[in-house]
This record gives structure tokens, C-alpha cells and sequence, in this order.
């Protein structure tokens, strides 16, 4: 049975996410180093390393060009971790959201908490790469200063897609079915190492649906200095995942947990 | 004025009714027992007067306030100990209180106040700063009823509060209870301990298959179910012995693997009959709650 009202969203929610921010706060150090370390070997990797083979890529050097879709991937990965596997613990394996809702304060709250927190979180590691990417002079234009509006709205809407999965999980191992089924085909998918443009047709009208391009389309004209085309339309499909991936956790935690 | 009053509470999971037409009213400063079998429908019922799943149907008023429609608010007055520890792992023992203070919307500086108190109450004094992992069961209980405290409730959900303590840790469970009924707190309990109601609770009702079977005080639920005297009789020959001459010196007979269990009024009849069967040995004692627990609920496993 469903109950399809939408979210009940208030600001209970902040007490739940300063209990996150503080259990953070006791691990932030290793967290920062982890959220950093992997997807700048990867940037700076494939950008030096493979980048030495390739001419220009759409006018920039290649690791400038993978810049942005390192930053996009980044925030991905850290929103869609904190939403599937954290989220999971605190509501499946510590029933941290039981006693939570035996306080004043009801599910869709902490189902916003726990999306805002991961939003808050993969702020963290996409901003590390931006500070990286302007430290190394990879992008230098004011115009890149936009791409810190941009992470937080990746972030929500990744993490809004990976708490509606953790809404239907039975265990840790169910993640690693969204990973290789829906984020790693996506990567391949949206830009992120090459240009959307190489791939056949039929992949590319795959592409135009998928969130991640439309993050990509953004930030990377933002990083190279450019105004990108198409601003709303890429907005609004980013935000339009956020909300249903958001309405659909709420949805599917009450069916869960409310029972 | 009740703190909390039931009227025609169902509830189905599919097509089982685990709640099944209950009604009651808890008065300010009373202990109520909810006793039941695994599967009665002990925390559902709990559940639904939290206003954490929505009655099929039925009324509930929770600190004068209908729930669910109003349960977060009603909440505000209420302090839950569940049945499973979820207490934050993360997090020391005084942490665990701050953090959960904040979901009240008690300032922090509010609830640094009332922390030492709390946990002088819970024993804890010396383990503040003490992590979750390294405190006993006992302990861990302990924080959780600290822990249900910190908005100073008026009403408190105990979900099988004593479940896999130690004796000594379950007895000081009960003084502190008896603390807090004795500040005036309401105490709402499921057990399925009959000692622990026996001793908490002014008041029981026994729960089974979804409906409250029998309702009153500890005393009341004895003297109107079972016969006073309780003889248990075990040893060779003790099936023939009770299907014979059993049934003449006692009121009833339960049989239960090699054992018979002899109820009567007058027990001295039933004493003579095993004076004359030195091969039986027996246990004379008065009848109490679990006898009455296992004649209304029967005494088959309930997994």
C-alpha cells in the first residue's frame, strides 16, 4: 500500500543532519583523503598520462577537458555512496531512523535530512577537485567560479536517485547492481573521458536522457571558460531527477518503514 | 483525563488481522502492563499509538491529541524505550543524549544541563565520555531509558524493557522504573515477563492472537482464572497417575511434556494422593500470573 502524498518536508530536518555532520567530524580527516585521493589519480592520470597522445580535445588540453567531468564524477560518486550504503546503515542495520521517529520528528524529515546531507557531502569532494583544478591552473577563467552553484544541484540529485534505492535494498550487495548497472554504463555515457559527439547515434539519444550528461554539458563549458548553451533545459532535467528521485525515496521509505 | 486512549484499534498485514478490535485508556501516573506470546500483536499496537503506521481502523488520542493525525506533536510528551538498541554507535554516551535532546528542540545548552542528572539515574555517571561498544547490555539499556528522558515525558513506551538482562541488571531496571512512576511518569510496558508485571504494573491486559483476552491487576487476573493452589508433579508413572487419580483430588489437570500440573482450591487432597506415590515428586506453590498467562494462552510455542 502506497501512500502518495507528496514529502512533508520541514526544517526538523536540520537535527538530523547535524547528527551526521558531527559523527563526520570524528572521521573527517580519512573521509577528506579517500573523497579526494581517487578521482584525482584518475584525473590526473589519464589526463597527463593518455592526454601526452591526444591533439587538443574541443579546443582544450585533454586533462583541462576531463577536468569537468572529473568534478561531475566526483559528486556523483560521493552523493550516491553517502545515500546507498551510509543511509542504509543508519536506517536498516543501526535503526538510527527508529529512534529517530520515536522522537517529534517524522520519516519524510529524515528522509530530507539524510538527501541534504548527502548533497552537503558530495559538496566536499567536488569542490576538492575544483580547488585542485584551479590550484593546477587547469581552469582559470571567472566564469568556472558558476560550477561551485552546480555542485550542490549534482549532488541532490544523485542523492535523491540513490536513497530511492536504498528505499527498496535488502542488503549492501543489492548497491552493487545500481553501480555496474546504471552508474558505470553512465560514466561511459555522458562525457566524462570523451566527447558525447564520438559515440554511434542510438548511444547518443541514450545519453540525452541521462542526468550525468546534462551535469557534464554544464560544467565543462563553465571550466573551459565558456557560457554553456542550453542552460535551462539541463537545469531542469537535473532538478527534474532530484524531485522524482526525492518523491520516490519519501515514497518508498513509507512503505517500508510505516508499515 | 487518560494520557492515552484506544478505541476499536485494527490493524492487517495482508490478510492477517494483527490487531484485532482493541480498545483501552491509561490514566496519568499508571503502570500498564501489555502481556502477551511472541506474535500477539504487542508492538504493533505500541506502533500505532506513536502514530508510527496508521490503524485500519479505530481512534487513538495520545496526550489528548488524535494520532495519527496529530502523533508528532503528541510526541513532544512521550519518551519510547524499543525493544531493539538503536542507540548511535558513533557516538559517546553523552553525545548519544545531546544529539537525541536536539530532536526535541532542546538547545544544547538545555540539554548539557539535564545530562548529569540522567545519567546519575541510569548509573552512568562515570561513562560520559564512554564509547556505545564498550558499555554492557545492562548498560546499553540503561542509556536508552536516559535517553528516552532527556524531553522529560510525561508518558514512556517501554517495549520489553528487561529482554536478555541479567538479573541484576533486570532489578535495577525495575527500581528505576518504580522511581519514575513514583515522580508521577505514566508507564505503558510489554513484557513477557509475569514477574515483571507481577511487580510494575497496577494494571495488565494479556494480549493474544490480536485482542486483549483478559484485562485487570495482577491480583484480579489470578483470583478470577485459576485456582489458588498449584501442584507440579513429575516422575515415573505420572501420565497414569494424572489421567487417574489426579482428576479426583484436583480442580484441573495440564499436562505438559512429564509433567503434570495440578490445580486445586483446597491442595490437601491432591498432597495425600502423593503421599501414597513415593515414586512421584512434586512442587507445591501458590498460583501466580504465568499460570494464568499459560491457561489463556495455551502452551504450545509460539515462534
Amino acid at each position: 500500500m502506497l501512500n502518495f502524498a507528496p514529502p512533508a518536508v520541514s526544517l526538523r530536518f536540520a537535527p538530523v543532519w547535524r547528527r551526521n555532520l558531527l559523527v563526520w567530524r570524528k572521521l573527517a580527516i580519512p573521509s577528506i583523503l579517500g573523497n579526494l585521493a581517487d578521482p584525482m589519480i584518475y584525473m590526473l592520470g589519464l589526463g597527463y598520462g593518455l592526454g601526452s597522445f591526444l591533439p587538443q580535445v574541443e579546443g582544450a588540453p585533454y586533462i583541462s577537458f576531463l577536468a569537468a567531468g572529473t568534478v561531475c564524477l566526483s559528486t556523483m560518486n560521493s552523493a550516491t555512496f553517502e545515500a546507498m550504503y551510509s543511509a542504509f546503515s543508519r536506517m536498516h542495520v543501526q535503526r538510527t531512523w527508529d529512534a529517530i521517529m520515536n522522537a517529534p520528528i517524522d520519516l519524510d524529515d529524515v528522509v530530507l535530512a539524510e538527501l541534504i546531507w548527502a548533497a552537503s557531502k558530495s559538496v566536499l569532494s567536488g569542490l576538492a577537485i575544483l580547488f585542485v583544478v584551479w590550484a593546477l591552473g587547469l581552469s582559470t577563467s571567472p566564469v568556472s567560479l558558476w560550477a561551485l552553484a552546480l555542485v550542490p544541484l549534482v549532488g541532490l540529485t544523485f542523492g535523491a536517485l540513490g536513497l530511492a534505492m536504498t528505499a527498496v535494498a535488502w542488503n549492501y550487495d543489492f548497491f552493487m547492481y545500481y553501480f555496474t548497472l546504471v552508474i558505470t554504463p553512465m560514466i561511459m555515457l555522458s562525457g566524462v573521458f570523451f566527447p558525447v559527439e564520438q559515440l554511434p547515434p542510438e548511444f547518443r539519444a541514450a545519453a540525452a536522457v541521462l542526468p550525468l550528461s546534462h551535469a557534464v554539458a554544464l560544467a565543462r563549458p563553465l571550466l573551459l571558460g565558456q557560457i554553456p548553451a542550453g542552460i535551462l533545459l539541463h537545469l531542469g532535467v537535473l532538478l527534474a531527477y532530484a524531485a522524482a528521485g526525492f518523491y520516490a525515496a519519501t515514497i518508498l521509505c513509507r512503505r517500508r518503514l510505516l508499515k | 483525563m487518560a494520557v492515552l486512549a484506544a478505541h476499536g484499534l485494527r490493524k492487517f498485514y495482508g490478510a492477517q488481522e494483527v490487531v484485532a478490535g482493541v480498545s483501552f485508556g491509561i490514566a496519568p501516573g499508571e503502570c500498564f502492563g501489555l502481556l502477551g506470546p511472541n506474535g500477539a500483536g504487542k508492538t504493533t499496537t505500541l506502533r500505532l499509538c506513536l502514530g508510527l503506521t496508521d490503524p485500519d481502523a479505530g481512534s487513538i488520542e495520545l496526550m489528548q491529541r488524535p494520532v495519527p493525525g496529530e502523533a508528532r506533536p503528541a510526541r513532544l510528551r512521550v519518551g519510547v524505550v524499543p525493544q531493539m538498541d538503536n542507540l548511535d554507535p558513533d557516538f559517546t554516551v553523552a553525545e548519544n543524549l545531546l544529539v537525541y535532546g536536539r530532536y526535541f528542540g532542546l538547545s544544547d545548552r538545555a540539554i548539557r544541563e539535564r545530562t548529569p542528572r540522567l545519567l546519575e539515574f541510569a548509573g552512568l555517571a562515570a561513562r560520559a565520555e564512554s564509547r556505545i561498544q564498550t558499555l554492557s547490555g545492562g548498560m546499553k539499556r540503561r542509556l536508552t531509558l536516559a535517553r528516552a528522558l532527556i524531553n522529560d515525558p510525561d508518558l514512556i513506551f517501554m517495549d520489553e524493557p528487561t529482554t536478555g538482562l541479567d538479573p541484576q541488571a533486570r532489578h535495577l531496571i525495575w527500581e528505576r522504573l518504580k522511581r519514575l512512576l513514583g515522580q508521577g511518569k505514566t508507564i505503558v510496558l510489554t513484557t513477557h515477563f509475569m514477574e515483571e508485571a507481577e511487580r510494575l504494573c497496577a494494571r495488565l491486559a494479556i494480549m493474544d492472537r490480536g485482542r486483549f483476552i483478559a484485562e485487570g491487576s495482577p491480583r484480579e487476573l489470578i483470583s478470577r482464572h485459576i485456582e489458588p493452589h498449584v501442584v507440579e508433579v513429575h516422575g515415573d508413572g505420572v501420565m497414569e497417575w494424572a489421567d487417574g487419580e489426579a482428576g479426583t483430588v484436583a480442580s484441573r489437570v495440564e499436562k505438559s511434556g512429564e509433567t503434570a500440573f495440578c490445580y486445586a482450591a483446597d491442595p490437601a487432597p491432591l498432597i495425600a494422593s502423593l503421599a501414597r506415590r513415593p515414586e512421584l515428586r512434586y512442587l507445591h506453590r501458590p498460583a501466580d500470573l504465568e499460570d494464568v498467562f499459560l491457561k489463556l494462552t495455551g502452551r504450545e510455542l509460539r515462534d
